[in-house]
């Protein structure tokens, strides 16, 4: 080996469907294991249910995976598997917490409100649709490009949809919920993707014009003010989120996801510092101006003060979870307000303690890092570009939300990914995956178009050598 | 282009850190504290259902744990719930805890880290938690009595154990039963705070242990005490006790409770005076000592520092910070802004009692696992040397002085010598005295020293004195506790 060529780094493309499909078995072997083990504790029994989950998520899962050996069997091995964890597992969360909430119901002598579990496996198959529709339709993300503008226009569409009278909601404090034939949506999480695709194509075209350096100052080069004008309307639509819509949370995501792709796009810092300004400026304006922001404010500093209150609630729980939790079924997460939805990180800290939510957060930032390790390996600017935005899209938004409920930062109603009951984000988000794996498989594919080649055919090549 | 990606990665890992060290933080090092929040549903709906363990007096319980048949396993209950109730408190679902129930909850439901191991084997053996049970130096009869003694009148009554500090009875009137707050009938529980709230009398406060008042003449005892110790006086050294003694920088005179002089003497001995309780003697004397002198003495007392962790709230007893001369012969005679609670006379009586040595009160006797192992067992631990051997004994000899020729006659005990001191301390003109009587017996060797206090009976204004009032409740209480 010591006279073979060390300047030159073979890399072997290697499809790695065989390691998807054993991370998959080992996530749905953890999601079934949940299930069970909340009716084992809740109810004593193994529920009757576990078949139809077990058999459920088992069969989303194998569509999965097998449209992705069909269309795309280079994508990144990590991405569903982690996707699928975090879904089965928000679905059995999202069951126990309809158990507490049936028991504390059966002791107020009141009717249970039907169980939202069923609701989000519904949801779960929609999503996994989506996801397939994504992987079958696009086969080429850079077609996506054509679609820079009418992507930038629904996504402001979607935006400002809550806003319409009659159409938009007022739930918990924020509007960014629209009703329309008797369910709720969240738009915002679909716009969310256009204008990841729509800043991601413009910046593709603009990015040289942004690049020209205007004044140095500190050892910054600040841009030129005439192409100000870009960051100026995108600050400016992500403040009226903020008041309009009164939600910090969806605001710093608009806002930091255009910054981010302007920051790689250009690579220059000043954008980031100017970006960082104007929003910490803007924020701390509606912060004095807007009494609603102001009070999820003082509710972040000092979240004792309200009897209650979701946020005390919720840190109650997580205190009570403890470091190794009280067990799934065994703590009191339905005595937090909306412990299935805003604050369902919470729910699984007190159950599964400080070392199930930490591993949650570590599943997490393998999606992020996939993600990212994706928009690295791939060759396209524009791919570069929304492979970064997706990715960086998923870590503002957990670490707003994981945030708000750990009492590092004040609550927004952003979901959790994956997890929180709620349609439009779960099926946003297997869209979002489907992006980063149709990405990733173009990343990850040899340059010349060759035969897949097999995990086995390398293993036996390796042993050759 | 892809170092910035680099970078974005970095930041976004360094976002996921901080939400890891933030919940670290919330829930390896503050969980602890946010449990331990009253208003915490969890944590109390989980202890509800621990088999907590009872509060004793010897291996009676004065307050258990029996299984119940509703959404908690088990239901709180009281024996003789007002007699006891401020000591033991209450342990509410929707009112949070009280007394002992509050204290000492972490023994009591099993989970205060002394019991750590036996919690691990409960878990381990798949065992319910059960918690440990906590033991008390109340004496049942003493108790009894000391609650019968102040029957309908408003009070209270607190005895100690003068060699070691041990509380044996403490005793609030009225009280309430912990046991209309421990239902887990919401309503009805719901119905009885807002009626113990409203109640003008406060039955929920501790009386004894909670609330000051002006001690009035028993706290010529302190005054005494100074006065002996400052080596200027003798029990028979004669002092200035007229019928009304003017005052410095002031033209109001202080003047004895009868408008005369003391004991027909201008210049009676320091005995005599205590005898008949005069101001303007002890009043003469504390201008002589100062305030310093007086403070010193009653911090030595215990006055000034917050006596009994074993309870909430329990109120630190005063003597004023800066009086001016005619504040300063109020303060000596217990009055002025000179405050204490009945548990601080009782201490003040139980320190002479001890030769001069006050012992620190104490409720907890021992706290025991459910399986009757010791996890911690009080030891008596002196508080100050209040005074001498030799000015306890002068003391002893003149409050015996006191019950057996003076205002504390009604406190006599036949073929026990009683040592004593009366007080009624005066308020404002519009409200009846405050009774006092501290005492201990027997006085030459002393078995329980006791303070009772009087706030309000229902008789004529006139007829609020110590000893007529407060003296046959602190006799009923020395004699259940000598005849055992």
């Amino acid at each position: 080996m010591s006279y073979a060529p060390t300047s030159v780094i073979q890399i072997i493309p290697r499809t790695r469907r065989g390691v998807e499909l054993l991370l998959l078995v080992i996530a749905i072997a953890v999601s079934v294991g949940a299930y069970v083990n909340i009716g084992i504790t809740v109810q004593n029994e193994v529920p009757a249910s576990t078949g139809y989950y077990a058999a459920g998520i088992t069969l989303l899962a194998l569509i999965a995976h097998f449209a992705l050996r069909y269309r795309a069997p280079y994508a990144d091995p990590v991405l569903l598997p982690c996707a699928v964890l975090l879904n089965g597992l928000g679905v059995a969360m999202i069951h126990r917490i309809d158990l507490g909430l049936a028991l504390v119901a059966e002791a107020r002598g009141a009717t249970p409100k039907s169980p939202a579990a069923p609701q989000q496996i519904t949801w779960t198959a929609v999503g996994v649709v989506l996801f397939l529709v994504v992987i079958l339709v696009i086969r080429d993300h850079r077609r996506l490009q054509a679609l820079t503008y009418t992507a930038g226009l629904a996504g402001l569409v979607l935006l400002v949809l809550p806003l319409i009278p009659g159409l938009g909601v007022n739930l918990n404090g924020a509007r960014i919920w629209i009703r329309l034939a008797g369910m709720s949506f969240q738009p915002g999480e679909f716009a969310k993707i256009c204008l990841v695709v729509f800043f991601a194509g413009y910046l593709v075209v603009k990015r040289d014009v942004l690049t020209l350096a205007g004044h140095r100052f500190l050892g910054l080069d600040l841009p030129r003010a005439r192409d100000l004008g870009p960051i100026g309307i995108a600050w400016g639509v992500s403040l009226g989120v903020l008041v309009f819509e009164s939600d910090l949370g969806s605001s710093l995501l608009f806002f930091g996801l255009f910054l981010f792709l302007l920051y790689v796009s250009t690579e220059r810092a000043g954008w980031l510092i100017i970006g960082g300004l104007l929003f910490v400026g803007g924020a701390y304006f509606a912060y004095a101006t807007f009494g609603h922001v102001h009070r999820r404010v003082t509710d972040w500093l000092d979240p004792w003060a309200i009897d209650g209150g979701q946020v005390k609630l919720g840190l109650m729980g997580q205190a009570w979870g403890g470091i190794l939790g009280r067990g799934l079924g065994q703590g009191h997460p339905e005595a937090t307000l909306y412990a299935q939805s805003d604050m369902i990180i919470s729910s699984f800290a007190e159950e599964l303690g400080l070392t199930g939510l930490i591993a949650i957060i570590l599943v997490y930032t393998l999606i992020i890092e996939r993600g990212l390790r994706t928009a690295l390996g791939c060759r396209d600017i524009f791919g570069k570009l929304i492979a970064t935005g997706l990715a960086m899209s998923f870590a503002l938004q957990v670490f707003v939300i994981v945030g708000g409920v750990t009492g590092l930062i004040p609550l927004t109603g952003l979901a959790t990914p994956f997890m929180a009951l709620g349609g439009t984000s779960l099926v946003a988000n297997w869209a979002i995956i489907a992006l980063l794996l149709r990405i990733s498989d173009q990343a990850r594919r040899p340059q010349t178009p060759a035969a897949p080649v097999s995990d086995e055919t390398i293993a036996m090549a390796v042993q050759k050598q | 282009m892809n170092s910035a990606i680099r970078r974005l990665a970095v930041a976004a890992m360094i976002l996921m850190l901080a939400l890891m060290a933030n919940s670290t933080y919330l829930q390896a090092f503050r969980a602890n504290e946010i449990n331990g929040r009253n208003d915490n549903n969890r944590v109390r709906d989980s202890q509800f259902s621990v088999n907590r363990g009872p509060i004793l007096i010897g291996s009676t319980p004065v307050a258990q744990s029996k299984p119940s048949n509703d959404r908690f396993k088990y239901q709180r209950t009281y024996p003789s719930g007002p007699v006891y109730a401020p000591v033991t408190g209450f342990y509410s679902y929707r009112f949070g805890r009280a007394g002992i129930e509050l204290t000492m909850n972490s023994e009591l439901n099993g989970s205060d880290p002394s019991m750590a191991f036996r919690r691990i084997i409960d878990v381990i053996s798949n065992r319910p938690q059960q918690g440990g049970s906590v033991t008390l130096t109340l004496n049942a009869a003493a108790q009894q009595a000391a609650y019968k003694g102040l029957g309908s009148k408003t009070g209270a009554v607190v005895a100690i154990e003068p060699k070691t500090g041990k509380i044996l009875a403490m005793a609030t009137t009225p009280s309430y039963d912990p046991n209309r707050l421990a239902s887990h009938d919401s309503t009805k529980v719901d119905a009885a705070w807002k009626s113990l709230n409203e109640d003008k009398d406060r039955p929920l406060s501790n009386r004894a242990a909670q609330e000051l008042y002006p001690p009035g003449s028993t706290f010529k005892l302190v005054t005494a005490a100074a006065a002996l110790s400052s080596g200027k006086y003798t029990p028979d050294t004669k002092v200035s006790s007229p019928a009304e003694l003017p005052l410095p920088q002031t033209t109001v005179p202080l003047v004895n409770e009868d408008g005369k002089n003391c004991g027909g003497s201008n210049n009676a001995t320091l005995t005599v005076a205590l005898r008949y309780s005069c101001n303007t003697a002890y009043g003469s004397v504390g201008l002589a000592l100062g305030p310093d002198a007086l403070r010193e003495q009653a911090a030595k007392f215990g006055f000034g520092a917050r006596p009994l962790a074993e309870l909430p709230s329990v109120a630190t007893s005063q003597f004023p910070g800066d009086p001016n001369e005619p504040q300063t012969a109020q303060s000596a005679i217990g009055q002025f802004d000179v405050r204490a609670t009945p548990l601080q006379m009782a201490m003040v009586a139980a320190g002479i009692a001890n030769k001069g040595e006050v012992m620190k009160p104490y409720l907890v006797q021992n706290v025991k696992t459910p399986d009757l192992k010791t996890v911690s067992e009080t030891k008596p631990e002196s508080l100050h040397q209040a005074v001498t051997p030799q000015v306890a004994s002068q003391l002893t000899a003149m409050m015996v002085d006191v019950v057996n020729n003076g205002t504390g006659k009604p406190g006599q005990i036949s073929g026990v010598q009683v040592a004593g001191k009366t007080g009624t301390a005066q308020t404002s003109k519009d409200r009846p005295p405050y009774a006092w009587f501290t005492a201990f017996a027997p006085a030459d060797d002393p078995k329980i020293a006791v303070a009772v206090l009087i706030e309000k009976a229902d008789i004529a204004r006139d007829d609020i004195a110590g000893g007529r009032l407060a003296a046959p409740i602190a006799k009923s209480v020395m004699e259940a506790v000598l005849s055992q």
